[in-house]
């Protein structure tokens, strides 16, 4: 048996690699499934991104809060949301994790610290600073992160909320996937600057980049970064470089993208054969164990979309309840 | 020459003709055009669901894409429309106005009042609205009257691709800042649509069934509902009048009033919340102007006051139907 040369133990780089492939599997089959016409509305897949969300919530627990985005399914499966109850929701059922009220951009689980995928581009922001600011008032050293991408990074409710976090010295943290798209827009038309980095330092936060399709890049960056707002050392931002496999939603035909790009990422910069030929080469883990991962996942996964489907729709009644006037 | 057109392609067309016939009218929002600063192909979307594509390559740079920054690229419009441009911008859901809200109803809507009169701010402002989607709470509301409560504000939302076309002519030329409401649902939807430019004046309603026992008046996507329960009632002789309101700001009460006074009933729809809606708007103006018409109490069909629901089951429940609409007339009959 070789030195594990990782910063994760043997039971955590499995753990790791589960949690990626869940999301690979759960994303490619949403995929397959958008395509027959089962699933309704706006379904945006985390496939590619799958060592950002991971990387990061390795380091979290539940009373840690994240505010995600409408690309928000990885996010989810990496802080614990049951995935079956993530797969009713998408189709709409009673047994989603939320009673089928609210779809693939709205669910959430605060049980697990997962303040909700969100339609509404940047507004997750300043939500993850009250999680911080709760936190801070609390003392138990919990974070509040929040989740944008490249195109979101220019928007207003951001940019206030790493001013906002920095005066308050908040235990927040905003992560910036940068998929070099906002939609079908390039983020070197959107993005004035460069570097994150730069614009983080601005604002008076530290920043740091790394290549989101490294697991342990990510992973290192993150356990700084939090264990330092844990211990009230205040915001900073962390930019994940990464690739989005599929388009910007499902039925994207992605005409804007260079030819032959989508083959060459899946082929070169797939973040799961990475992490996967990495702890294989090193002689850490073998093939098999990551392929009995590999049966696991794909089990829960036939499991929840068989489940999902032969569920009951929410009963009329739903309609009116949870809000506070029924009219 | 009218042919047949979608609303999709009537919206695309107003905008190529009035950007042809006028330099100072420039549109912009977010992927309007598509593929910026990337290496595949230009014109990549045309909006979200592709209604502005096509005019990149007529227009150039006069389509401008926007970074993901609605308060500054929304309020860059109504700035460049108060110093003599005619800016569309492109919103694109009315979901996303929580956003950039304060350049419209404190700004654009205030300049010419505000300013005494010395101002003007010819911006429109084009964004989807409705549902049935099944694209849940933030990307379905039907937000039509959170506009028409601000003074200086004009709100158009039609309900087909002949009044889509006339009405965005209109809201460009129109000098005062425009909240133009296009429904998702109804940009498929075909009629007879002129090629030739032509503008349908702000505050005239289309009765678009007469009728001489029921007064139905709606907007948008609910016209087409209220439609098929005029269809069903018409087969037991209930004979419904249907008023498409076009323009909600400003609102054509004559020709609402004149419709009650000869049927002495009516039914207000509205794809939007019950409380301070459309319809509780033109209810209260009705038995305030014409309550002697009246033979029976007024009845509203609207959303209910919750979000919007995901699923399908519960969306499909969410939003007025034509059941429901006929069920609301032959109230108004049984008294
Ligand atoms: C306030 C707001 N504006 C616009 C949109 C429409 N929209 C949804 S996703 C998206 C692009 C997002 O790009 P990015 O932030 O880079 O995230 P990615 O999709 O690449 O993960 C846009 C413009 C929205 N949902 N909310
Ligand atoms: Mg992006």
């Amino acid at each position: 048996m070789s030195k594990n040369p990782f910063p994760l133990d043997k039971q955590g780089l499995l753990e790791a690699y589960r949690t990626m492939r869940t999301i690979r599997e759960f994303e490619e089959r949403l995929h397959n499934e958008f395509a027959k016409g089962d699933i309704p509305g706006f379904v945006h897949l985390y496939a590619g991104e799958e060592a950002s969300g991971t990387g990061i919530m390795m380091h979290l627990n539940d009373r840690d809060r994240i505010a995600s985005t409408h690309r928000g399914h990885g996010h989810c499966i990496a802080k614990g949301v049951d995935v079956k109850g993530m797969m009713g929701e998408i189709y709409g059922k009673a047994m989603g994790s939320c009673r089928g009220k609210g779809g693939s951009m709205h669910i959430a689980d605060l049980s697990k610290g997962m303040m909700g995928a969100n339609g509404i581009l940047g507004a997750g922001a300043p939500l993850a600073c009250g999680a911080a600011l709760a936190a801070k008032f609390r003392g138990d050293g919990g974070v509040g992160i929040s989740f944008v991408g490249d195109g979101a990074s220019n928007q207003g409710m951001f940019l206030e909320s790493l001013n906002l976090a920095a005066v308050w010295n908040l235990p927040a943290i905003f992560v910036v996937e940068n998929n070099g798209y906002a939609e079908s827009t390039s983020r070197d038309y959107a993005v004035a600057v460069d570097s994150y980095v730069d614009r983080a330092a601005g604002f008076g936060l530290p920043g740091v980049t790394v290549d989101g399709t490294d697991f342990f890049a990510v992973y290192e960056a993150a356990g700084e970064i939090i264990k330092r707002a844990r211990e009230g050392g205040g915001p900073a931002l962390l930019e994940c470089k990464m690739i989005r496999f599929f388009g910007h939603f499902e039925g994207d035909q992605q005409t804007y993208r260079g030819k032959g790009e989508v083959e060459h990422i899946r082929a070169q910069r797939d973040c799961i054969k990475l992490f996967s030929d990495k702890v294989v080469e090193a002689g850490v883990i073998k093939r098999p164990e990551l392929e009995a991962i590999d049966k696991e996942v794909l089990k829960l996964i036939d499991e929840a979309v068989a489940t999902a489907k032969a569920a009951p729709m929410p009963a009329p009644a739903e309609l009116l309840t949870d809000v506070y006037v029924a009219y | 020459m009218a042919r047949k057109i979608s609303m999709r392609q009537a919206i695309n067309e107003a905008l190529d003709q009035e950007m042809t016939r006028d330099p100072t009218v420039i549109v912009m929002g977010e992927d309007i055009v598509g593929g910026m600063g990337g290496e595949g192909e230009k014109d990549a979307w045309g909006g979200a669901l592709g209604v502005t594509k096509g005019l990149y390559a007529k227009h150039g740079d006069r389509l401008m894409d926007t970074p993901l920054s609605e308060s500054a690229y929304i309020g860059a419009a109504v700035g460049a429309a108060a110093c003599g441009m005619r800016p569309v911008a492109e919103l694109m859901f009315i979901d996303f106005m929580g956003v950039c809200f304060d350049e419209i109803f404190n700004q654009a809507a205030k300049f010419r009042y505000m300013f005494g009169g010395k101002a003007q701010t010819p911006v429109v402002i084009r964004t989807m609205v409705g549902g049935g989607f099944r694209a849940a709470a933030q990307h379905s509301q039907m937000l039509t009257p959170l506009f028409t409560h601000i003074p200086g504000l004009k709100v158009v939302c039609p309900s087909n691709a002949y009044d889509a076309k006339g009405l965005l002519i209109q809201s460009i030329r129109d000098n005062d800042p425009v909240i133009f409401c296009e429904h998702k649902n109804l940009y498929g939807i075909e009629s007879d649509v002129p090629q030739e430019s032509y503008a349908i004046p702000f505050g005239e309603a289309n009765v678009v069934r007469e009728g001489k026992h029921v007064t139905i008046v709606t907007y948008g996507m609910m016209v087409h509902r209220a439609m098929d329960a005029a269809a069903q009632l018409a087969k037991d002789k209930v004979e419904c009048e249907v008023i498409d309101l076009r323009t909600l700001s400003p609102i054509d009460w004559d020709t609402v009033l004149d419709s009650v006074e000869n049927t002495g009933r009516l039914v207000c729809v509205d794809e939007a919340h019950p409380r301070c809606s459309i319809a509780s708007d033109v209810s209260a103006k009705v038995s305030q102007e014409a309550f002697k018409s009246l033979k029976s109490a007024i009845q509203m069909v609207t959303a209910p006051h919750t979000p919007v629901p995901f699923s399908s089951a519960l969306e499909d429940i969410y939003l007025p139907s034509a059941e429901k609409i006929a069920a609301a007339a032959r109230k108004t009959m049984a008294n």
